[in-house]
């Protein structure tokens, strides 16, 4: 693999992110319950990320209702006119959309290329996901921003969070010395994404810290990391405090209303970050009291006592790399070893009656997903009335001579000028006629279109002139004859 | 010499330990006859012949646990996957269904012994719960995803090969939760599954539950502790040896968080 592929992968997949936004300004026309192409859908898209991504911390983030209640200002700011029924619907199709309800997965899939080992075109399928759905701790379930969503809403993220966090900070306070309120929202709205980041890759640290104690290295690595993000926090407090300041100043001091307003919005991300620091910070100082209750919870144990099989690193770790047609025999293996048995039930004629009265049982706690789908309203088909069909019936009903479709196109245009039409198509349609649908759907007869080499001379139709003739349908022999 | 009575109490044995929530320690004949085992080593043999004609191997037989018994091939006592793993959707394929559900029992009991001291121990008991075993495994896939990411090879699976994925992008590809219009949790999620495996395995009366914190928390029995040591391990491991991907551990155990490389 050369260098100039993976650059072209890397592409790829960012281009794969932007599809599911593209999507939907695609498809918003075919949606029946609104007319829906006067929202832009990849806007709204934009904007729900982002109302995501600004309410994630440690434990949750907004559910959904939460986040259709914040976009629904911007979604009938687009659309005026329209009902808040309307606006409600159209956030909550976007935001369904971009978790891509409706598939086991919620997720997306985009197909690529790349060059294989042997110099071969290979198809490789990228998986990704823009919003997640996840548990808390009190069983609501409530979203996420991926990595590939940040990445599609501000670009470039994957940095080193520190450092970049530094540069926004620095570039914030120069700009709002030299009073450019614009980009200095800009950069503040950055430092914000990249604070959400920071907490987001600690909250993943203190929870594997949580499941495991003897997982961690609680000597050096753990206190590193808290110390690191401690002094994180506490450089971050000062710089925010002392911009704060300044623009909560210049916000009160200045007479320019939309510089005011500006700083007014400026002072509220600000503010937002230091809450964020806050959160952060309490976090950390729980992380030593979460190691030592766990350390009594999780008891130590003796020397081993007989040679076992270590479950994790033995059978699951190597299971989860095999590929899937390899890992069922493991897989399955495991389970019917693990499952115990279950001793065949016999019910006898009492139990049997009274489980039969039993009223039924509570429902399941677990549900499969019904997914809804996305009708489009069915397009008219009926061109032809059905006077028009019972008159075509009655040209083409020929038990005894054939017919040739000239004659027949000429009779029909007499009685309607709309018949030719139908009558030609039900001509051409008969030229293989579906005998094994005929003879289910018990008909007695079917219609057989021959061609003899005559073209066909009319002023609205070219082609053959096919002979027509109406055809037996023979029941018992399960043939058809030709009349 | 062989009674008709030795027979009835053997018999009578096994079938306390087709009752798996039933305990020697609460029940006097049952523990009687628990002892009887141990100390007798023709009511031993006999029982041993009673269970095989029923088609169940007699994996371990004490105070603790109770009569510990698993099916052999073919029996009617069996639990075949295909029953458990039941399709709830056409769409994926069944094997992806299959491999699923047995990750999420080997995590159940990965958890709940991480350390192999701890699977050796006999009075050890572990703790699990629905939150606990979802997020290990998913740590495993970071931990798999960040390793195939460093080996610089582009293995992004196949778009035409899909039972060449491996398993790990199955699971981290299947969401953890995902909100169903009444409210419920959808059982097509990881937690909704490892949420069934956990309550299927405190029916089997291997978990029992402790309280419904993090979904629901269990902790680990003696009868479980038998179950995996005793023949389900060495069931997936003869598995892993044949495919030739496994090596000899320590005692320590694998189970690890991994080091902090993205900060």
């Amino acid at each position: 693999m050369g260098l100039a592929d993976e650059g072209l992968t890397r592409r790829l997949k960012a281009l794969a992110c932007t599809a599911p936004l593209h999507d939907l300004d695609a498809r918003k026309a075919k949606l029946d319950w609104a007319d829906a192409t006067i929202y832009q859908m990849a806007e709204i898209a934009l904007h729900t990320i982002d109302q995501v991504t600004v309410s994630m911390d440690f434990d949750t983030g907004a559910d959904h209702d939460q986040v259709i209640a914040r976009l629904l200002p911007f979604v009938a700011l687009q659309a005026p006119g329209r009902t808040p029924d309307e606006h409600a619907k159209v956030a909550r199709w976007v935001l369904d959309n971009l978790i891509n309800v409706g598939t086991t997965d919620r997720g997306f899939r985009r197909v690529y290329g790349s060059i294989g080992p042997g110099g071969g075109y290979q198809r490789r399928q990228f998986d990704f996901k823009l919003l997640v759905e996840l548990a808390a701790p009190d069983g609501e379930v409530y979203l996420r921003a991926t990595d590939e969503a940040i990445n599609v809403l501000v670009g470039a993220l994957d940095t080193d969070v520190e450092s970049a966090q530094i540069a926004a900070e620095v570039k914030l306070e120069n700009l709002i010395n030299r009073g450019r309120l614009a980009d200095a929202k800009l950069a503040a709205e950055q430092a914000r994404y990249r604070t959400v980041q920071y907490g987001e890759t600690l909250r993943a640290k203190l929870d594997a810290t949580r499941r495991d104690v003897r997982a961690v290295d609680w000597e050096r690595e753990v206190p590193d990391l808290l110390d690191q993000a401690l002094s994180h926090i506490e450089s971050r407090f000062r710089a925010e405090n002392a911009i704060l300041k300044n623009i909560t100043a210049s916000r009160d001091e200045t007479e320019d209303l939309d510089r005011k307003r500006r700083a007014a919005e400026l002072v509220d991300i600000v503010g937002d970050c230091i809450r964020r620091h806050t959160r952060l910070q309490s976090r950390l100082a729980d992380a030593g009291a979460v190691f030592r209750a766990e350390q009594d919870r999780q008891q130590f144990s003796g020397p081993p006592q007989r040679a076992t099989i270590d479950l994790f690193g033995q059978l699951l770790m190597p299971t989860l790399g095999l590929p899937i047609a390899q890992a069922v025999a493991p897989a399955e293996s495991f389970f019917h070893a693990g499952a115990g048995i279950s001793p065949p039930t016999v019910p006898s004629l009492s139990s049997l009656v009274s489980l039969l009265l039993r009223p039924a049982p509570e429902r399941d706690q677990l549900v499969g997903e019904i997914p809804e789908p996305e009708l489009m309203p069915a397009d008219v088909t009926d061109k032809f009335g059905d006077e028009q069909w019972r008159l075509a019936d009655d040209l083409l009903d020929l038990p005894e001579v054939p017919r040739r479709l000239s004659g027949l196109l000429e009779e029909a245009r007499r009685i309607d000028p709309g018949l030719p039409a139908l009558v030609a198509l039900r001509a051409v349609h008969a030229y293989s006629p579906e005998v094994g649908a005929a003879l289910r759907l018990g008909e007695r007869q079917v219609l057989l279109a021959v061609d003899d080499g005559t073209l066909l001379e009319d002023p609205e139709f070219g082609g053959a002139d096919l002979l027509l003739s109406s055809a037996a349908v023979d029941r018992h022999e399960e043939e058809e004859e030709v009349a | 010499m062989t009674t008709n009575g030795d027979v009835e109490s053997a018999a009578r044995l096994v079938s306390f330990g087709m009752r798996p929530k039933q305990l020697p320690s609460r029940d006097v004949v049952y523990g009687d006859l628990v002892r009887r085992y141990g100390e007798d080593r023709a009511f031993k043999q006999l029982t041993h012949a009673v269970a095989a004609g029923l088609g169940l191997m007699v994996l371990e037989v004490n105070l603790q646990a109770g009569a510990v018994l698993a099916a052999t091939d073919e029996s009617v006592f069996e639990i075949k996957m295909d029953s458990y793993a039941r399709q709830s959707k056409i769409r994926e394929r069944r094997e992806t269904e299959k491999v699923l559900h047995g990750l999420v029992h080997l995590a159940t009991a990965a958890l709940g012994y991480p350390r192999p001291d701890d699977l050796a121990n006999d009075t050890y008991i572990g703790r699990v719960s629905v939150e606990q075993v979802d997020a290990m495994v998913r740590e495993a896939c970071r931990i798999l995803d960040e390793r195939a990411a460093e080996a610089e090879a582009n293995n992004d699976p196949l778009a035409d090969a899909p039972e060449l994925e491996q398993a790990w992008r199955a699971y981290a590809r299947r969401p953890a939760a995902a909100a169903t219009k009444d409210g419920r949790l959808s059982s097509d999620t990881t937690r909704g599954m490892v949420a069934r495996a956990l309550r299927f395995l405190a029916d089997q009366g291997f978990l029992v539950q402790v309280s419904g914190e993090q979904g629901g928390t269990y902790r680990t029995t003696p009868r479980y502790q038998v179950q995996v040591r005793e023949l389900a391990a060495d069931a997936a491991f003869d598995d892993l040896l044949e495919l030739n991907v496994v090596s000899v551990a320590n005692g320590g155990g694998t189970l690890r968080a991994a080091a902090s490389d993205t900060l």
